[in-house]
C-alpha cells in the first residue's frame, strides 16, 4: 500500500482576527520595506504521511480525521487538505 | 459530597485548587489523574488550569479527546457541576461542552495580572451566591484567552443567559481598556444552557485567601462556595428548576 503525503493547513476564518498575522504584516514586512504585501494571515501546518490505496482515499481519511478529532475548530478556523503525491 | 480535581499531563493549578477546597472550605476533594477518573464517584469535577499536553495543536484539544472527558460529558449530562478554569475552560470548549473558541490574546503575549470582572448571571452552579452585577477581582494568566464566537451563536448566548462573566473597569463598565485579551464583548466566562457547566479564564483558586490578594479579597470563594451550595441543595434539581423558572 503506497504512502501519500497530505498537507493540512488551518487558518483563522476571515471573521476571526489574526493578531499575529497583523503584527507580522505591519511591523516586520511593511516596516521592512515590503509595502506591496497588503495582508498576512498566519496558520498551522501539518504534514502527514498516510497509508492508503489512492490519493482520493488518503484525502478522505484525513478529512474524516480532521473533523472527528477537531484538528481545527470549525467555529473559527478553515481547514484545507491537499494530497501532495506519494512518499518514496 | 465529593469533588474531583482532574489532573492532566501539564496541569499546574491542580494543587492550588485542591488546597482551597480541602483546607479552606473543608470539602472532600480528590486529586485524580485523568486516566483513573470515574465520574460515578463524584458530585462535581473541576478541570484546573495549566498547559495540558503542552498546548500542542491548540490549547485543550488533546485533553478534550481523552476518555476522561467522555466521563466529564456524562457528568454534565447528568446535571452535575463541572467547572473549567483557564486551561480547563479551553478543554471544555474543545470538548464542545461549551460553545465557541479561545484564541491567542490580541496583544500576542502571555498576560498575567489581576483583573476586574462582572458577574452577569446568578443562575449557574458556580455563581448562585454572586448577585448579578457584582464586581470580582481575580488574576488571569494565559496566552490563549480571547473568547471568539460568531454573531449568531453570540446572540444565542445572550438570549439563553449563558454569558457568566465579563471583564470590566472599576466602575463596572466593559471598556476596551479593561479587556485583557481581546475577547468578544469582554467575555471572561460562559456556561452551558443548563448552567451546570461553567468555564472562566480568571483563577478563583488564586483568589481565595485575603493574604494573596492585592484587593485583600477572597472572591474566588464565591465561585467554590456557589458550587457547594449547588451540591447541598440537590444539584441538578436546583439547576433544572432555575432553567424551568426562566
Amino acid at each position: 500500500m503506497p504512502t501519500y503525503l497530505v498537507e493540512v493547513v488551518i487558518e483563522n476564518k476571515p471573521a476571526a482576527r489574526d493578531p499575529e498575522g497583523e503584527t507580522i504584516g505591519r511591523d516586520l514586512i511593511n516596516k521592512g520595506g515590503y509595502d506591496m504585501v497588503t495582508r498576512v494571515r498566519t496558520g498551522k501546518y501539518l504534514r502527514l504521511e498516510v497509508k492508503a490505496d489512492s490519493d482520493k482515499q488518503a484525502e478522505d481519511i484525513v478529512f474524516k480525521m480532521c473533523n472527528e478529532l477537531r484538528i481545527y475548530n470549525p467555529v473559527v478556523h478553515t481547514c484545507t487538505i491537499q494530497v501532495r503525491g506519494t512518499e518514496k | 459530597m465529593k469533588v474531583a480535581v482532574i489532573q492532566f499531563p501539564g496541569s499546574n493549578c491542580d494543587l492550588d485548587t485542591v488546597h482551597v477546597l480541602r483546607d479552606i472550605l473543608n470539602v472532600e476533594t480528590n486529586l485524580v489523574w485523568y486516566k483513573y477518573f470515574d465520574e460515578s464517584n463524584y458530585d462535581a469535577a473541576i478541570i484546573p488550569g495549566g498547559f495540558s499536553y503542552g498546548d500542542h495543536l491548540r490549547s485543550g484539544v488533546i485533553a478534550a479527546h481523552t476518555q476522561c472527558m467522555q466521563q466529564v460529558r456524562e457528568m454534565a449530562d447528568e446535571g452535575k457541576a463541572v467547572l473549567g478554569i483557564c486551561n480547563g475552560f479551553q478543554i471544555l470548549v474543545e470538548a464542545e461542552l461549551l460553545p465557541g473558541a479561545l484564541m491567542q490574546n490580541s496583544c500576542l503575549t502571555f498576560v498575567c495580572k489581576w483583573v476586574t470582572f462582572r458577574a452577569e448571571t446568578q443562575r449557574t452552579a458556580f455563581t448562585n451566591l454572586i448577585p448579578k452585577g457584582e464586581l470580582l477581582h481575580m488574576p488571569i494568566a494565559h496566552h490563549e484567552g480571547r473568547y471568539v464566537n460568531d454573531k449568531r451563536e453570540l446572540k444565542a448566548l445572550y438570549e439563553n443567559d449563558q454569558i457568566v462573566f465579563r471583564y470590566v473597569d472599576e466602575k463596572g463598565e466593559p471598556t476596551q481598556e479593561a479587556n485583557p485579551n481581546g475577547s468578544v464583548d469582554n467575555i471572561a466566562g460562559i456556561c452551558n444552557l443548563e448552567g451546570n457547566v461553567v468555564g472562566l479564564m480568571p483563577h478563583p483558586e488564586r483568589a481565595s485567601e485575603k493574604i494573596l490578594s492585592p484587593y485583600s479579597g477572597d472572591d474566588g470563594l464565591l465561585i467554590f462556595g456557589s458550587m457547594l451550595r449547588f451540591l447541598r441543595t440537590g444539584g441538578k434539581l436546583t439547576c433544572q428548576s432555575l432553567v424551568e423558572h426562566r
